[in-house]
């Protein structure tokens, strides 16, 4: 049981190994810094039973520009945190910011009033106070940790974490580099949310236009373009927030600095990959080089092949890459509108470069982006399937559809409680699981790319019993007040929290009725998403991202008593509203 | 009466657009046939009996048998979603499912039975898209209801958690924003004399209600300003695109004639990217009059972007001193160019054409004014 108490200590033991290098480097962990061999036990990241970190401001220079960051122990990204499963580590986190602020461990499951979001789990850091964190490790794999006050994670505030298992590991790999995904903005964060709230295509440079019409480059017909606009809905809303505001760092590095990790040709190096942006999906890829996903929020799944994937906010993946020959491979996380891209590479020597691609087009949205299950379904033939005999009508194995007479705002598509109202401006009406899908952007590229019903856990499910009850959760929006919220409502007005009773088992199916995407994350659990695949390895999340206009199935047994964060991890859209608490009860010791 | 049909009517134009909008933003689009049907029953589990694992009991994964594109072709059976565990063979799986209009050419893809690395795409779980008559869902159990309210307070105290707790609902959907927005800055020319005018609002608040106010004014470079309006406005939104508007508008004229003004207006985005705003004014005098404006971007590159705007004055009665004429008493369309160097800053030139109509006319024809003008415009659109 600890208790926040004041600690003046200065507290940089063993943070800043690289601090005495020159210029850009000054401002990196040493395992960030370029040129990287990769993670090893003698570098100078933060490890043991006690671990001191101090938030402070700090210069951050990119691009031969220079603005105003909110780091740990001075380093962008935050020190990488090595720990054991286990092991019990001591936190203790100091505040030299002006205002308040914490540390929320990202996909650790700790006990309730450690997990760092304060007006939920605990007050908050004031300024020049500190907190010890205090809980025992119970799981390893790639996490990380970040701020949950006032947007200062969309300024700095975040960094890596590793855990070793207690046990053999069942990955093998001779070498490993944690890649820390990051959007960097010289404008400050309110001012990105209010020029949002003023104008919500203000990033947005990529709109179709009369001479993309013209000229064919927009690849939408007029007809198309009728409709959207009929719908007050933009098809090039794709991310709000974008490449013509931010520089997308990896391990703090933008592409120009190009971030260079080490291999020796022929090994397997294992590339922990973490997507730390305040609202930045990204595709990723090496080209020439596949991929082997083995783990996703930290849970191991059984080994994909892949050439491409697509994480979210807040997601993590580990893959084994094996590059071989005396050449350099670059590593492209391209932002999902493709207005922009980081970069780094893998070599063997440092200084060695590959090719790095051109962006792609940026995707147009579709109508199964609004919700309705048109088409576009992957070359499943309904006729064929139609000769199924499942007991069900053929009418309704092959349902059409008719755009006239349709409401795309239709309170009877919502559940009773959901308020349809000025915060929603659609209500998705035929959304579809598109788990099995290729994500945004990725449809129609010519090789292996990742889908989550890819994702097989490979330890079997620890709790298999069918759930007792289930529960559906809209994700809402206006895009047009940039307005976002759960069943209609924003956590501001004072909603009712999402109750479960402690060790229940529910079956969460989340309906997007925004055409964004919007990453879910769960606070104090992991949840099965249900993919339909083999049964009892439902993969494990902490964090899912929900495809625009669609419906993503998860199995929650919630067993964490207290009250949990609950939220969309685009940092805006949780700013705009789309937050609420999950609370599980009883507690410990009350009578149950 | 007609008259004050005729003030009216623009807002009545934009009730309509907006009920429209709450309705079918669809309609009178030639979308493809025919129409969609809904199982208007639970699809009953066609797999009772079958060993599949027992998710809740209205979950059959089939319902309305929404496969999922499998990504790679579907080069596996495609009985996505069956969740066969894999059993040793004690029932045929299959009984009961006639596949005999499956592809021939496919070879059994359930040899051996073992589905257990079968992945072929997520269960269609129903939502309440699928379920008009809306099921409740089901209750909670009472166990969750438990205390306390607030875990944290059990181990800070509450005294201790309340401001982080104001914090927290603050800064998780109450965005206060303020905005100015300059929509025409601009001086004209034309066959008379050279003109200006400033078109201005902004407004303070969160989503739903703000503080607006809004200026306009006018003049001659060498009469010197003709007329002001300021209006202060309460604005609730009361559809996802349309703000209700309601305050009142001071009008100053050089000439000594100012009036006060009530206004109701309705302010927002009809289909197809239209930024309308349309009000009533009703003076002090009792004059009933109205004003509908409407403007469309019409993006020609990312930067450089077409704007048609049309105003409508309209008016309930004669009112001389302000040379204001009964019915429709004036139009103006204008065409702006515009290059946004960057979104909050775009200089333009424009043409604006004008005209009054009946007694309106009339007045200013009876001064020696011409009821019927195009000039030239130059100007900037602004905002911060």
């Amino acid at each position: 049981m600890s208790t926040p108490r004041l600690d003046r200590r200065m507290l940089l033991r063993g943070a800043v190994g690289g601090g005495g290098l020159l210029g850009l480097q000054g401002l990196l962990p040493a395992w960030a810094q370029t040129g990287s061999p990769g993670l090893r036990a003698d570098l100078p990241t933060l490890t043991g039973p006690n671990i001191d970190l101090t938030v402070g401001h700090s210069a951050f220079t990119v691009g031969g520009r220079t603005g105003h960051a909110v780091t740990m122990n001075g380093v962008l990204p935050a020190p990488l945190l090595r720990l054991r499963e286990g092991q019990n580590v001591r936190l203790s986190v100091t505040n030299n910011l002006d205002e308040d602020t914490s540390i929320h461990w990202h996909g650790l499951l700790v006990p309730f009033q450690m997990d760092g979001v304060p007006g939920i789990s605990f007050p908050g850091i004031k300024a020049r106070e500190t907190f010890v964190y205090e809980f025992p490790i119970k799981q390893s794999g790639t996490f990380w940790y970040h701020s949950h006050s006032n947007l200062q994670e969309a300024m700095g505030h975040y960094g890596p974490i590793v855990i070793d298992p207690a046990g053999p590991d069942p990955i093998g790999y001779d070498r490993e580099h944690v890649l820390v995904l990051s959007d960097w903005s010289f404008m400050h964060p309110h001012e990105i949310l209010a020029k949002l709230k003023k104008s919500p295509g203000y990033f947005n440079q990529q709109r179709t236009t009369l001479s993309g019409l013209l000229s064919g480059e927009d690849r939408m017909s007029l007809e198309e373009r009728r409709m959207w606009g009929g719908m007050r809905m933009d098809p090039r809303d794709v991310l709000d927030v974008n490449g013509s505001t931010y520089t997308y760092l990896i391990n703090g590095h933008g592409p120009e600095e190009n971030w260079t990790g080490l291999f020796r040709p022929g090994e397997r190096v294992r590339l922990r990959i973490i997507n730390a942006s305040a609202m930045s999906i990204f595709n990723i890829r090496i080209p020439g080089l596949p991929m082997t996903v083995v783990q996703a929020d930290g849970e191991n799944v059984r080994p994909v092949e892949v050439d491409e994937f697509q994480i979210s906010v807040a997601e993590t993946y580990d893959v084994i890459v094996q590059p071989t020959g005396d050449r350099a491979w670059t590593i492209v996380s391209e932002a999902i509108d493709r207005s922009g891209m980081g970069r780094a590479t893998l070599a063997p020597r440092p200084g060695m470069t590959a090719e790095v691609p051109p962006l792609r087009e940026v995707p147009n949205l579709t109508m199964r982006d609004m919700g309705m299950d048109h088409g576009g379904m992957g070359g499943m033939d309904h006729g064929a399937m139609a000769g199924m005999d499942h007991g069900v009508p053929a009418a309704d194995a092959a349902p059409t559809h008719d755009m006239a007479g349709m409401n795309m705002r239709d309170p009877g598509n919502a559940p009773p409680d959901m308020a349809v109202g000025v915060g929603v401006d659609m209500v998705s009406m035929d959304p579809a699981n598109r788990l099995g899908e290729r994500p945004i952007g990725l449809t129609d590229v010519d090789h292996r790319v990742l889908v989550y019903t890819d994702l097989v856990s490979l330890q079997p499910n620890k709790d298999q019993r069918p759930p007792s009850r289930t529960m559906e959760i809209h994700l809402t929006g206006n895009m047009e007040r940039f307005m976002w919220g759960f069943d209609g409502r924003k956590f501001s007005e004072l909603v009712e929290p999402i109750r479960f009773e402690r060790d229940e088992r529910v079956r969460v199916t989340l309906v997007n009725d925004t055409m964004m995407a919007h990453p879910i994350h769960l606070h104090g659990h992991f949840f099965e998403l249900v993919t339909g695949g083999p049964a009892g390895h439902q993969p494990l999340k902490h964090t899912v991202n929900v495809a625009p206009g669609s419906k993503v199935t998860f199995d929650l047994t919630a067993d964490a008593p207290g009250d949990w964060a609950f939220h969309c991890h685009m940092l805006m859209h949780m700013h705009a509203g789309m937050f609420n608490v999950v609370t599980v009860r009883p507690m410990d010791g009350a009578p149950s | 009466m007609n008259r004050l049909a005729a003030a009216l009517a623009p807002l009545i134009l934009a009730a309509g657009a907006f009920s429209a909008q709450a309705q079918d933003p669809h309609a009178g689009h030639a979308m493809p046939p025919p129409p969609r049907t809904q199982p208007a029953t639970p699809v009953p589990d066609p797999h009772a009996g079958h060993q599949t694992p027992p998710p809740v009991a209205a979950q059959d994964p089939h319902a309305g048998h929404v496969m999922p594109p499998a990504s790679p072709p579907p080069v596996t059976d495609s009985h996505a979603g069956h969740r066969m565990p894999a059993q040793p063979a004690t029932v045929d799986p299959h009984a009961g499912h006639d596949m005999s209009t499956m592809a021939p050419a496919r070879a059994d893809p359930h040899a051996g039975h073992d589905m257990s690395t079968m992945s072929m795409g997520p269960p269609d779980v129903p939502t309440s898209a699928d379920n008009p008559g809306r099921p409740p869902e089901d209750p909670l159990p009472a166990a969750a209801l438990g205390g306390p309210v607030h875990a944290a307070d059990l181990v800070f105290g509450a005294d201790a958690m309340a401001a982080s707790r104001r914090a927290l609902v603050r800064e998780n959907g109450d965005v206060r924003v303020t905005a100015v927005i300059l929509d025409r800055l601009e001086a004209g020319f034309g066959d008379d004399e050279e003109t200006w005018l400033w078109d201005v609002q902004g407004w303070s608040g969160g989503d739903i209600n703000r503080f607006w106010w809004k200026s306009e004014g006018e003049g001659g470079l060498d009469d010197g300003l003709e007329e002001t309006e300021l209006q202060a406005l309460y604005s609730r939104a009361l559809t996802p695109f349309w703000d209700v508007q309601a305050g009142v508008r001071q009008d100053v004229r050089p000439d000594g004639e100012d009036t006060t003004h009530l206004v109701l207006g309705l302010q927002g985005l009809a289909p197809y990217w239209w930024e309308v705003d349309a009000a009533a004014f009703l003076s002090t005098d009792g004059d009933l009059t109205a004003r509908v404006e409407a403007e469309y971007d019409q993006r020609i590159t990312q930067r450089l972007i077409l704007q048609p705007r049309l105003e409508m004055d309209l008016s309930a009665s004669d009112i001389p001193e302000l040379e204001i004429g009964s019915g429709l008493s004036s139009v103006e369309a204008g065409l702006r160019l515009r290059y946004e160097f960057r979104k909050e800053f775009a200089p333009y030139v424009g043409v604006e054409w004008s005209r009054s109509f009946g007694d309106t006319a009339d007045y200013i024809e009876a001064r020696g004014g011409e009821p019927e003008d195009t000039r030239f415009v130059v100007g900037l659109k602004a905002w911060f």
